[in-house]
């Protein structure tokens, strides 16, 4: 009994090792499903609340232009925890229960939404630099090995993009504009850049899934690998807009053609992440509100098919 | 805690007139209505399609992935059902 175990677990990995995706009805050892049905739904939650932060600002857009364009990312961010939760589904994991997880607190969701949004260059920042983190962290995910997960992650980078460049362009339309848009667009870079690069996780050395993750081809890339392409990505459009990165440690490289860059806060981060970040409690608190004052929609909604298929079948007889 | 879990229905998209209805994904829905109107919202933002089917996950069969070798190979060894399989003299044209 155990040869065979080993032997499937041999196989699977053969799998891997050739880039063959594995599909929901595969055979999967459970440690892969799980670490999937963890990320997963980890990501699918990330989407959800991720729209708190940006819903913010809805109706404090500056002009009909920026207030339709956010309320068609928020949009989008529902629509990729949908694709996600869906994935997620074909392990075997159910949505209520992934919910419930969430809203317990036993699920987590990515640190970067228990931060505020507290003024408009919020938005352009959140778009430009946050959804610039995402886009490195899941371009790599759409040749993920899981099928669905990979499937998913197309749909999602598609639209990401989008979400980047809107960003991008309310940074440079304050950048351009009156000295003090440009000192708001200043200082909401100087909030977000380092809870920015906390986003792609523990240093490679503090994160003890990478590893097999790596190995089952779940991750393509180290955290740290992520974090250094992000700095070099990200410093060239700062200085186009004329923004200062906020790290006085930051230096170009030539040896290694990359920046150097200042050592990140994760006495800050691991706080962050145990509940105790600034917005940690609202986040949640709107998230669980929303969940409860819509239970009755999803009871009747329940109630009203139900009725309509009995009614169709006594009429039928 | 009672079910309230809306059933799951898989989505299928015909992108424009003259392709196939493709599986793009699923999502859960009281009833085929809005199961319909949902897939429009989730899967169809940005013109991907022009035509939705949606099925109950429930009601979808497939094949077991353990019975592949027996449901496949068979075919593998069967070249002579492709036209390359035929060696044609090269002064034959229209073939």
């Amino acid at each position: 009994m155990e040869t065979v175990e080993i032997n499937l677990e041999e196989q699977f990995q053969a799998r891997i090792d050739a880039d063959v995706r594995i599909e929901p009805k595969d055979w999967m050892p459970d440690a892969y499903r799980k670490t999937l049905i963890r990320q997963i739904s980890q990501h699918a939650h990330s989407e959800l609340v991720g729209m708190l932060p940006e819903g913010n600002w809805i109706t404090r857009a500056p002009s009909l232009k920026r207030k339709s364009i956010l309320l068609s990312k928020v949009q989008d961010e529902a629509g990729h925890g949908l694709y996600l939760y869906s994935a997620a589904e074909t392990l075997g994991a159910s949505r209520d229960q992934m919910l419930a997880d969430l809203h317990s607190g036993k699920a987590k969701y990515s640190s970067i939404f228990n931060y505020p949004t507290l003024s408009w260059a919020d938005m352009g920042t959140v778009g430009w630099l946050v959804d610039g983190a995402a886009i490195l962290n899941q371009v790599p995910l759409c040749r993920t090995s899981y099928g669905p997960y990979a499937r998913a992650m197309v749909r999602v980078c598609k639209e990401e993009s989008f979400h980047q460049r809107q960003g991008f362009e309310i940074m440079q339309t304050l950048c351009e504009g009156a000295p003090e848009q440009k000192a708001m667009a200043q200082e909401a870079l100087n909030r977000w850049w380092w809870p920015t690069l906390m986003m792609f996780g523990p240093k490679d050395a503090d994160s003890p899934n990478t590893e097999q993750s790596m190995k089952w081809r779940i991750k393509r890339f180290t955290n740290d690998e992520l974090r250094q392409k992000f700095v070099d990505m990200m410093v060239p459009q700062a200085e186009f807009l004329g923004l200062t990165v906020p790290d006085p440690a930051l230096q170009w490289n030539e040896t290694k053609q990359g920046y150097d860059f200042g050592d990140v806060n994760w006495e800050e981060f691991w706080n962050v992440v145990k509940g105790n970040g600034m917005c940690n409690k609202d986040r949640l608190g709107a998230r669980i509100k929303a969940h409860e004052e819509g239970a009755w929609v999803r009871e009747a909604a329940l109630a009203h098919a139900k009725k309509r298929a009995e009614r169709a079948e006594t009429q039928a007889a | 805690m009672t079910q309230s879990e809306w059933p799951l229905w898989e989505v299928f998209i015909r992108s424009k007139q003259g392709l196939d209805h493709k599986h793009v994904g699923s999502l859960h829905a009281a009833d085929a209505t809005m199961a319909i109107q949902n897939a429009r919202d989730v899967y169809t933002r940005r013109l991907e399609g022009i035509s939705i089917w949606v099925v109950e996950s429930k009601h979808v069969h497939a094949s077991n992935p353990d019975d592949a070798e027996a449901f496949y190979d068979p075919a593998n060894d069967k070249v002579y059902r492709h036209p390359t399989f035929y060696q044609v003299p090269d002064s034959i044209k229209h073939m």
